[in-house]
């Protein structure tokens, strides 16, 4: 019974990935690279112990947009806007910590509790429209995607844009040293060798695990995660046990939305120290896509983040050795993406009925007849 | 009582051993059915007896897995609705198949759309409806959209539905439950008339006063088996009901009840304005007393759904008060009600009783899970949860695998026995309980009837809302009957008898609501 | 009597058109010399060019929606026209390309329809999916096609031909059998006349050498009206969105009807794609959707679910986008418009004895005026968005009037109840 839970729960994910390196290894042989020789290059290049630094920094960023977004997914919100949440986020805290000079944790604190204060405003305007004026989140939170964007560009344009900076590049200044997110290379090396080419290990990842443990917790051993999923499992039933469904949508975009502010800080804090044009965009789509392989559960979104990360971080080597096109991987992802979802839902009927099964063989056994 | 079959030279419709099992439940156990051309052939039977299984089988919906079905003579087998729909057989269904958005005449068209030159021929359509409205009575605007009409138009819509397609035979599943008394009338009369015009009617009900006024033959169904087909001129209501029923049935029934004066759930001119053309409440008032179970009756609609909800909290009263145990509790959210110990058993199940894709300790804990055992300050207790789930699993004769399969997986009587379980372990002042055996099998029927006499003999007050005539007649110490949002009636169900209640209930019976 | 009707319809319609382009000429009289571009055959002539691919994806957002399918990956589906268009334009010649990226969106589509309607798998991730998968194929197929041509690249294609334009004869000074007849729209335009100039510029300014394909998507507004809403066909669709269980117990293939609604709408987004790619800029470019999938998607809900509502709406967002690119001066000049017109609205709130909304339209009426004011010019960040604010302001405001299906977004499966 609980072995063939653990099958069918992994059936999915690891016969989505392997459909997905199939389908994709296809396309490779359509146009004449062998498929053999690109995995082959990936994998010996994205084992290195720089690449593995690359995959963490990725993950750490993907996984925090996959938290935000599952949040929302766990009460059927589909939070499509964090990636305007989080850009804007990111634009007004690295601004504000460029402001201010405060003693090194503290500034750091300040920082992050902007970015989180900034992305669960703004998903809270669309929690709050769907509330009073009952429209729905995904329309709103697609319109309010583009706002923030509009907002970024007209904030950093005529605002909070570095005067002192004379390239082409707008910025907002650069965050001094006590508001920065010291990397964390020597926890690695301890274990392993010293990491070379320049790359650092940014210290985020830790906060990400806390958010990660956090989410856990909260949804699975506290009541406020307990209303919230019976929420995203049945908004009618769990009124009529007591939870005020208005209440807990805004919560859960307020929750979504901080999460989401957190996105953009592992490269503001560990590395750019600033918000410039340069700043990696898109996260709050591919967080969509890591929450949904993931099944928007905290354990699986990690995998899926670190599995999307390492694919991002190992990809690189096809443009430098070899003839594959290195756009493959972003294929395989999308694919993963989509025949995941599909094999989750197969999954799900198969497991339905063998329950139902099961349950009608446990009562049918003292039935009467 | 002899069972009488009525033989008539060729059957409009013969169906012969149909059986139909579902996981957990033979829904039809080799029934026969043989339905002669140009009756009005009723098939009757308590919920639960198959009917519904049977008639969807007859209409393509729904596959048998064994048996044979001959439709004017000939074998036929029907893998979807629309060879249904080609052999002449249309249905009129119990909730309406109509889009609210399309126009009449797009809902009665869809799918046998008269075309000219590659576009609905629009004209041709509302002459066929006009002629049809005409000549059996049936009066409707084809321009009208489906949202703005009444009930009793809507079903007007379905049988001209049907009609359109040509049906000889046409099923009615039962499509009083939702009309009032003169729009019933209106449909008998068009029922006689499509008789009269040598149609053959299969017509599901079990409202037995109903059936004995209209139909030729009766057949009764009862736990998936045909048991007798008879002549309405032969029997009587009672002789009928105890066919329905079967006399080794248990039947609900309560000891007299101990004498206690303290009222525990007091509502006083309670008041909900009409939304949406249906009726609210107006000016409620009751008492439920300690160890006293208070019955509902009404058809459905009348406001017996929505004064669950505004005791519940789910429904803001504009008007009056309720208070539970002399406390007022009129400005509460639903939380603090259920914290006080208001025991809720929903209506629908499915729909606001349980977490259908959770694990069964989860659904145990749905309405309790700020309380102890499920609960420990802001924290969820996993292992009392887990606990207390079992037990209840155990002390409700709840049939599972364990208490990590999810609720989707039970029979409905086993996700009911879990509901009332959980919410009499939680220990309530207060039941309320809106048709708590409906749709379950006669087995957890009888468990739930158990349940609720048990709490009632430990002092719990419970509101009982239900359609079953019986059962409320059998479990409650007074009646209470609902019409048109008001209480209508008060009565001793130790003298009253269902025809008595249901003459109340349709404001029938002159010291209730006439208009 | 139908046919008056009808006329009357039109009638009304063209006296609309009027009132918003005698607004129009009477706001660029009193905003002189600031701007002369607000009603000009050069806007109008961008205006219809820049709504033509957001109608296309409102219409395709129309088609799956009707059907009861949520398709947000409209997008994609619009990302996958723009390659296959200018592939099929480099391959075959433009109007070739216009059918492969026809044939690019559509695929989009049955993939949707795929997962929607045979997995069940719910309609937002679905088009999420889509709009993942798209950007990612349409790389990986530059790198294949596009890189080792001369002008090609990585993120772009070589130049593309557009389909061809069409002067109106008599009208615009088409050319008839070889005969350039006389331009009669620019005749009047020169004339500077109050009011009938400025129609004869905008009259002219879309029918002065206008696409090909602009015609054929003009044309395609009427056709999905005549198809959802006079054919059998149409019913069918249209009932699968709105109780499809209804529709499958009447014999009505459900599945049938959703996924071909489901591979027109995609047909309608690459449409919209290969639009942009082969008339708009001659050339495939990464990115170049922007969004506009999404503007298609809200057009769908301020058209309320009709063609022509979303034909209104893709020129509105449309002019934005013309405005924003030609004159930045005129979107000022705008902001006097909308002055206007909300005190105009606060008089009827008051004259209805509406307070509050009449409260708040003065309010906003005062606010705008002031803006106007104070400012030379607008910000530039804001025309490109006025699609998404007017989106929610619709919502917020007038949600209770729109009807979208009944049974949008729900799963469905064969022999449910």
């Amino acid at each position: 019974m609980n072995l063939r839970r653990l099958v069918l729960a992994l059936a999915a994910p690891v016969g989505a990935f392997a459909f997905s390196v199939g389908l994709s290894s296809l396309v490779l042989l359509a146009v004449g690279t062998s498929p053999m020789e690109a995995w082959t290059e990936m994998l010996s290049y994205g084992t290195r112990l720089e690449t593995f630094v690359e995959t963490g920094n990725r993950a750490t960023q993907l996984y925090l947009a996959g938290v935000a977004v599952a949040i929302g997914f766990r009460m059927n919100l589909f939070n499509i806007g964090v990636e305007g949440q989080y850009v804007l986020a990111a634009l007004l805290a690295a601004a504000a910590g460029a402001a201010v000079d405060l003693p090194p944790v503290l500034h750091v604190a300040l920082i992050m509790a902007v970015a989180m204060a900034v992305g669960s405003a703004f998903a809270g305007v669309a929690g709050y429209l769907k509330v009073a004026r009952g429209v729905h989140e995904v329309i709103s939170t697609i319109m309010l995607n583009a706002i923030a964007l509009a907002m970024v560009g007209f904030l950093l344009r005529s605002w909070l844009l570095d005067e002192t900076d004379t390239t082409l590049n707008m910025k907002t200044p650069e965050i001094p040293p006590s508001g920065r997110f010291p990397q964390i290379n020597g926890i690695v090396e301890t274990f392993t060798r010293e990491i070379g080419r320049g790359r650092e290990l940014w210290g985020f990842l830790l906060v990400a695990i806390v958010v990660g443990v956090l989410f856990h917790v909260f949804l699975n051993r506290t009541r406020a995660g307990y209303d919230l999923r019976a929420t995203g499992i049945n908004p009618f039933a769990a009124e009529a046990s007591g939870v005020d469904p208005s209440a807990t949508v805004v919560r859960a975009m307020l929750l979504s939305g901080a999460v989401a502010g957190l996105i953009g800080l592992p490269e503001i804090l560990g590395d750019a120290h600033k918000y410039d044009l340069g700043f990696t965009r898109g996260l709050g789509f591919a967080g969509i896509a890591v929450a949904l392989v993931g099944r928007n559960h905290p354990g699986g979104v990690a995998v899926a983040a670190v599995l999307f990360g390492w694919l991002d971080s190992a990809a690189p080597i096809l443009d430098v050795v070899g003839d594959t096109p290195r756009e493959i991987v972003s294929i395989l992802q999308g694919v993963v993406v989509l025949s995941a979802v599909v094999a989750y839902e197969v999954v799900n009927r198969i497991r339905r009925a063998a329950e139902a099964r099961d349950a009608a063989a446990a009562s049918g056994a003292r039935a009467p007849a | 009582m002899t069972t009488s079959t009525v033989h008539a030279p060729t059957p409009a419709v013969e169906l012969a051993g149909i059986t139909k099992r579902f996981p957990g439940v033979v829904a039809n156990d080799a029934v026969d059915l043989r339905v002669a051309e140009g009756e009005i052939h009723a098939v009757v039977g308590e919920n639960g007896a198959g009917k519904s299984t049977l008639m969807k089988i007859l209409y393509g919906m729904q596959a048998a897995d064994e048996g044979t079905m001959t439709v004017g003579g000939s074998e036929v087998r029907f893998s979807s609705p629309s060879e249904a729909i080609d052999a002449g057989i249309g249905m009129v269904h119990q909730h309406f198949m109509l889009a609210d958005q399309l126009t009449v005449l797009e809902n009665v068209v869809l799918g046998a759309e008269p075309t000219r030159r590659g576009t609905i021929d629009r004209a041709a359509a509302r002459r066929d409806l006009e002629d049809l409205g005409r000549s059996y009575g049936l009066d409707l605007d084809p321009d009208d959209h489906v949202e703005t009409l009444e009930v009793g138009e809507r079903q007007r819509v379905e049988i001209i539905k049907v009609l359109y397609r040509g049906a000889r035979v046409l099923i009615l599943d039962e499509p009083t439950a939702v009309l009032v008394p003169q729009e019933v009338e209106e449909l008998f009369r068009n029922l006689r008339e499509l008789k009269a015009r040598g149609h053959t009617i299969i017509f599901i009900d079990h409202k037995l006063e109903e059936v004995l006024a209209i139909a030729d033959t009766i057949t009764v169904l009862r736990q998936g088996r045909t048991v007798a087909t008879v002549d309405p001129s032969e029997v009587t209501a009672h002789q009928l009901a105890e066919l329905m029923v079967g006399s080794d049935l248990p039947t609900p029934s309560t000891e007299p009840r101990a004498d206690d004066d303290h009222v525990t759930l007091a509502i006083r001119g309670l008041s909900i304005p009409a939304a949406e053309g249906r009726p609210a409440l107006d000016g409620i008032d009751l008492e439920v007393r300690r160890g006293e179970i208070v019955g509902v009756a009404g058809v459905e609609g009348n406001g017996q759904g929505v004064l669950v909800e505004a005791i519940l909290g789910l429904r803001e009263a504009t008007g009056g008060d309720i208070a539970l145990d002399g406390e007022s509790i009129s400005g509460w959210p639903v939380r603090r009600r259920r914290e006080a110990g208001l025991g809720y058993v929903p209506e629908d199940r499915h729909r606001r009783g349980l977490l259908l894709d959770a694990p069964l300790w989860e659904n145990a804990m749905l309405g309790h899970q700020t309380t102890a055992p499920y609960a420990r300050g802001p924290w969820i207790d996993r292992r009392g949860a887990r606990d207390a789930t079992t037990d209840i699993v155990a002390d409700f004769d709840v049939r599972t695998p364990g208490i990590d399969t999810t609720a989707r997986a039970l029979s409905g009587g086993n996700q009911q026995k879990l509901v009332i379980g959980r919410e009499m372990a939680a220990g309530p002042r207060m039941l309320i309980a809106a048709h708590p055996t409906r749709g379950i099998d006669v087995g957890a029927q009888a468990a739930v009837w158990a349940d609720l006499r048990t709490a009632r003999a430990d002092g719990l007050a419970v509101l009982l809302v239900s359609a079953d005539l019986e059962e409320l007649i059998g479990l409650a110490d007074r009646l209470l009957v609902m019409l048109r949002g008001r209480i209508v009636a008060e009565l001793d169900p130790a003298t009253t008898t269902p025809m008595q209640l249901g003459g109340h209930m349709t404001g029938a019976s002159g010291d209730g609501d006439p208009s | 009597m139908t046919s008056t009707l009808r006329s009357s319809l039109v009638l009304r319609w063209m006296l609309a058109a009027l009132g918003v382009i005698l607004a129009l000429a009477v706001v660029q009289e009193l905003a002189r010399p600031e701007t002369t571009d607000l009603v000009s055959s050069g806007t109008a002539e961008s205006t219809l060019r820049r709504a033509v691919p957001i109608l296309l994806a409102g219409l395709g957002g129309i088609w799956a929606e009707r059907a009861g399918v949520v398709n947000i990956g409209l997008e994609g589906m619009m990302v996958l026209g723009t390659w296959f268009g200018a592939w099929g334009a480099l391959e075959f010649g433009p109007w070739w390309g216009l059918v492969i990226g026809i044939a690019g969106g559509a695929a989009g589509g049955l993939l949707h329809a795929v997962a929607t309607v045979t997995f069940g798998v719910d309609h937002i991730i679905s088009g999420v999916a889509v709009n993942i998968i798209a950007p990612a194929l349409t790389r990986f197929l530059s790198r294949e096609f596009f890189v080792d041509r001369p002008g090609g690249g990585l993120t772009q294609s070589p130049r593309v031909e557009s389909v061809g334009s069409l002067d109106v004869p008599f009208l615009a000074g088409g050319d008839l059998f070889g005969w350039t007849t006389p331009d009669i729209f620019h005749w009047i335009e020169d004339r500077s006349w109050f009011l009938a100039s400025d129609v004869a510029a905008v009259l002219g300014g879309v029918t002065r050498s206008v696409s090909w394909a602009t015609l054929l998507a003009l044309a395609l507004v009427p056709a999905s009206v005549f198809i959802l809403w006079r054919t059998a066909f149409g019913l069918r669709v249209r009932s699968s969105g709105e109780h499809p269980v209804a529709a499958n117990s009447l014999g009505v293939s459900v599945v049938r009807m959703k996924f071909t609604a489901v591979v027109v709408s995609g047909g309608l987004a690459g449409f919209g794609g290969a639009f942009i790619a082969i008339e708009q800029t001659g050339i495939y470019r990464e990115n170049q959707v922007q969004g506009r999938g999404f503007i298609g998607l809200a057009t769908v809900i301020f058209g309320n679910w009709q063609p022509v509502g979303a034909f209104l709406g893709s020129l509105l967002f449309g002019f934005a986008d013309a405005l924003q690119l030609r004159d930045r001066t005129a979107v000022h000049a705008l902001l006097l418009l909308v002055g206007v017109a909300l005190a105009a609205q606060a008089v009827r709130a008051v004259l209805q004895k509406r307070n509050r909304p009449a409260f708040l339209l003065a309010a906003a009426s005062v606010a705008v005026l002031w803006w106007y004011a104070v400012t030379e010019e607008v910000v530039s960040e804001l025309p490109p968005v006025t699609p998404h604010v007017a989106t929610l302001l619709v919502l917020v405001f007038a949600a209770g009037r729109l009807r979208p299906p009944a049974a949008i977004g729900l799963p469905y499966r064969r022999g449910q109840e």
